[in-house]
């Protein structure tokens, strides 16, 4: 794939040579081009035509949630298909489905910033903010799930006049309490970087609703050196801080069905399978997003083919160690000697719930392996076609660990099918229109890209000419130069 | 940049300077951060305390030029998270496991011990996870919150804003501003030297009485939205402490008020009105249709009864009565109770081995005040049952109920037998003892 470099001269973005580093930032672009191709963004007074085709759509689908919701509210949980023995369906498979994919704007936003791997700059504002948008899907469907939703405060530790707690032994408690805790935090996190953007955003403002909006969200940043200091120490507590929250929290999802003892349930590899799975949809997501955002919004020098790349290559990874895991399941399964654990494996597979079982282990394990060749890696069209299936598989893959345990587990007697009322499936399609919606609106007026971020890994940022590797010595400030002058670092 | 590339120039913010206008700061302009860098050597050299570089992004190595120290932040977040860890702790053990008497008025926040299959009430591997989320969130309120305060923000109104030159800090400028309330700060020799620094402008901030339009609007608003968040609070607070004769607000109905008929109300369709129906004439309420108070309520006069029912056929002292109230006493007592009566039966062993809070203790049948009671107290704690036990009556019949009391008090005579028991037993042979029990 041809590009610009900074020098004007067209090169292969996504070859790798070991004399210099791939630049972060293609097309020759400064400081001040980009900002200017950042802010554009929020500031051009129209967006493109199919920005307006997509709100229209994700709008109505959020139509359609609302209307839902409130069907369910005023009738009760009846209105779902669910009853013994499948007593969790589409909604815990949503919930799941929704809080793996915010796995990956955390992986991206901490995991990658400890690790020191620079081109996250590009995708960690979008990442972060697909994570905020995907918890708050996630936290619906178990708010709504309970029956009486009005009295869904229950399951926080409120005091009252019953001195009545919460369990707090039981995973379903924990969910609360890490699902909410991560929200906040990513919250946190997502709005702190945000902070000198949208400082860039109030500064260069021109109606006065700008100005006062951004002005506020802003806080009266000043680029402070003082105030930088502070904010990086505080930017990577919070990437410590999340890094491992990150873990625990699809863990602790996981712990749901693990902490039970129904046969497909309860396994200690669920843990690891499900962090990593999480991870997998949640790259998948990202590169969704990615792809039209950059095309649509002339973001293409700022998101490359390099990073697209990148992730493809993560999706790869984590494809493959999810294969793994279905593979070891199956194999414990086997190797336990459990009448129970064989069962239910051979019935996933063979069951009349097969169709979703092959569904998931062709979106998941086969389709990601069209990343071993470059050109799926390296093509938009090509690439969406793996990513597209990974979507949808890693929603099977909930469903199928839930629906199938639940609906034949040790009595044959209280077996049970289970098919989604036309309630759910709209429900489920109206997520995705609360999750857009939210998007759209965010990539339209707020900071996509992490402007401060990626001016810092700019070669100009380290008193470099253009091409990064034009060394002078005047200028460069070498490590024992930073040694040398001491303080208190 | 070409427009400041050359000049460097000393302009005001705007033309007039009447009264009231303040020179806050003076503002320099630079293109790189190299630039910068070299610029606050100098100043921090120069030995000046109210002075900052303002950057679009962090420059690497300009805290050692400026002489920044390490922010304390990093022992703030440790704190927070100690406090969080701690919360985790002390919120599970007091909410699932602890029983501390409270005054009445603080009742809604006592604890309560859970049972939880049979399972400790303290167990820490299951708090972990809480524990662990608690740390991590308020370790990073300690860095956001911590963070924002250190540095002053959120600070809306910065004389800085008034320079429109001042705006292209979050773009591609970097600016090194000194205040002028700095203690070395010179009217002649400051300027001077900023001019040298070799920056690109140097600029003059004023600062005025009055802070800009939008900043005043703002805080009105803010306090406006203050006073309005004030009212709920305060609704909800009169309501706690305040009477009211009309009902409660009921926003959710769920299946309080049903369209059905309850006790005590009105139903038009029948004569009376009455919507719990009398019994239809001649009808008798359960446990009444006996007259036999003695056998079938252990009750005589007023009293327990102190013989049993020997006019009813169905009670008779024999070895075949005896034999069913050990059956019976086998399937119904034995297992809380114990086959030999002392209360150590394998139900009663095992709650007293886990603790259970609410479990009263099998009593010993044999013991002294259960050997002192008349046979209709026992019978009656057969029938309705005592604490924790419960009534037994519509499960066994009478005449069952009588066999079991019979054979209770058999199990009593052999723990204490009467002088010449022995010698009874000893003259019937070892089968037929090993046989009748």
């Amino acid at each position: 794939m041809r590009t610009t470099d900074n020098n004007g001269r067209e090169f292969d973005n996504t070859a790798d040579d070991p004399r210099q580093r791939a630049e972060l930032v293609t097309g020759g672009l400064g400081f001040a081009d980009v900002t200017e191709v950042v802010s554009n963004v929020a500031e051009r007074p129209r967006p493109p035509l199919a920005w307006y085709v997509a709100l229209a759509i994700s709008v109505s689908l959020l139509g359609v949630l609302g209307a839902m919701i409130l069907y369910l509210f005023s009738t009760g949980v009846g209105v779902w298909n669910l009853n013994n023995p499948v007593c969790w369906g589409f909604d815990i498979t949503n919930f799941v489905f929704w809080v793996g994919i915010g796995h990956a704007g955390t992986l991206i936003s901490a995991i990658l910033f400890l690790f020191r791997q620079k081109w996250r700059t590009g995708i960690n504002r979008m990442a972060e903010a697909m994570t905020i948008f995907a918890v708050i899907c996630a936290l619906l469907f178990p708010g709504i799930h309970v029956g009486r939703v009005w009295l869904a405060y229950w399951m926080g530790p409120l005091p009252n006049q019953m001195a009545m707690w919460p369990q707090f032994r039981s995973p379903l408690l924990w969910d609360v309490f890490a699902v909410g805790t991560y929200f906040t935090v990513s919250l946190m996190f997502w709005y702190v970087g945000m902070i000198p953007d949208l400082a860039t955003l109030r500064d260069r403002a021109r109606g006065k609703i700008q100005q006062v909006a951004y002005g506020l969200l802003a806080l009266g940043w000043t680029g402070s050196s003082r105030n930088w200091h502070r904010f990086e120490i505080a930017y990577l507590l919070l990437a410590a801080l999340s890094t491992p929250l990150v873990l625990s929290v699809h863990s602790v999802v996981s712990f749901d069905f693990a902490v039970s003892q129904l046969p497909g349930w309860h396994t200690t590899i669920f843990p690891p399978y499900f962090v990593a799975g999480a991870i997998f949809g949640g790259f998948a997501m990202v590169v969704t997003l990615a792809v039209p955002s950059r095309a649509l919004f002339g973001l293409k020098n700022v998101i490359t083919l390099r990073h697209l790349e990148n992730m493809n290559k993560i999706i790869l990874v984590t494809g493959s160690m999810v294969g793994y895991a279905y593979a070891m399941e199956f194999f414990i399964a086997w190797y336990s000697g459990n009448l129970y654990e064989r069962f239910t494996f051979m019935s996933r597979a063979l069951g009349p719930f097969a169709w979703a079982y092959w569904t998931m282990i062709g979106c998941n394990v086969v389709a990601p392996q069209l990343f071993w060749f470059k050109f799926f890696r390296t093509h938009i069209w090509a690439m969406l076609l793996p990513v597209m299936c990974v979507n949808v598989g890693m929603w099977f893959e909930r469903f199928v660990i839930i629906v199938t345990s639940l609906s034949a587990d040790f009595l044959p007697s209280s077996w049970g099918g289970y098919y989604p009322s036309w309630v759910e499936l709209l429900t489920l399609a109206g997520s995705f229109g609360l999750f857009m919606t939210l998007f759209l609106l965010f990539i339209r007026f707020l900071p996509s890209i992490a402007m401060a971020e990626i001016k810092t890994v700019m070669p100009q940022a380290e008193g470099k000419g253009p091409r990064g590797f034009d060394y002078n010595p005047d200028e460069y400030e070498s490590p024992g130069r930073v040694l040398a002058t001491g303080g208190s670092h | 940049m070409s427009h400041t590339a050359t000049a460097i120039d000393t302009r005001r913010t705007d033309g007039a300077s009447d009264g009231g206008r303040r020179l806050h700061a003076l503002l320099v302009e630079f293109e790189t951060p190299s630039a910068i860098k070299e610029a606050a050597r100098r100043i921090r050299d120069a030995g000046f305390v109210r002075w900052d570089t303002h950057t679009p992004f962090p420059v690497h190595g300009i805290d050692e030029q400026m002489g920044i120290q390490r922010t304390k932040l990093p022992l703030l977040v440790f704190a927070c998270g100690a406090v969080g860890c701690l919360t985790g702790l002390v919120l599970q053990w007091w909410t699932n496991a602890s029983n501390v008497d409270l005054p009445a008025a603080l009742n809604f926040i006592r604890g309560y011990p859970f049972q939880v299959s049979g399972k400790p009430f303290w167990s820490l591997p299951a708090n972990i996870p809480v524990i662990f989320e608690l740390t991590v969130l308020f370790s990073a309120f300690g860095a956001v919150f911590g963070m924002l305060v250190l540095n002053d923000l959120p600070k809306h109104y910065n004389p800085l804003f008034r320079s429109q030159r001042f705006r292209r800090v979050t773009d591609d400028r970097f600016f090194l501003c000194v205040e002028t309330a700095d203690p070395s700060y010179d009217p002649q020799h400051t300027p001077a030297l900023l001019r040298s620094l070799g920056g690109t402008a140097v600029e003059e901030v004023y600062d005025e009485p009055t802070p800009p339009a939008p900043t005043r609007i703002v805080n009105r608003v803010l306090v406006v939205l203050l006073c309005l968040a004030l009212i709920p609070p305060a609704i909800i607070a009169k309501a706690r402490v305040s009477r009211s004769d009309s009902p409660r607000i009921h926003l959710i109905q769920d299946m309080d008020n049903q369209e059905k008929f309850k006790t005590q109300r009105a139903y038009p369709l029948f004569a009376d009105q009455r919507v719990m129906r009398l019994p239809v004439a001649g009808a008798v309420a359960r446990g009444e249709l006996g007259d036999d108070a003695h056998f079938e309520r252990g009750i005589v006069g007023n009293g327990y009864a102190e013989q049993f029912p020997a006019h009813r056929p169905e009670v008779r002292l024999t070895a075949e009565f005896l034999q069913r109230g050990h059956d019976k006493y086998g399937v119904y007592c034995a297992p809380c109770h114990g086959f030999d009566g002392s209360g150590q039966g394998r139900i009663n062993q095992r709650a007293i081995e886990l603790e259970e809070p609410a479990w009263v203790a099998a009593a010993a049948l044999t013991d002294a005040e259960r050997r002192s009671r008349p046979v209709g107290h026992l019978f009656n704690t057969i029938t309705n049952g005592i604490r924790t036990m419960g009534p037994y009556g519509d499960r066994i019949s009478p005449e069952d109920r009588w066999a079991i009391v019979a054979y209770v008090r058999a199990l009593q005579r052999a723990h204490y037998p009467r002088a010449g028991d022995l010698a009874a037993v000893e003259n019937i042979g070892p089968r037929e003892r090993d046989g009748g029990e």
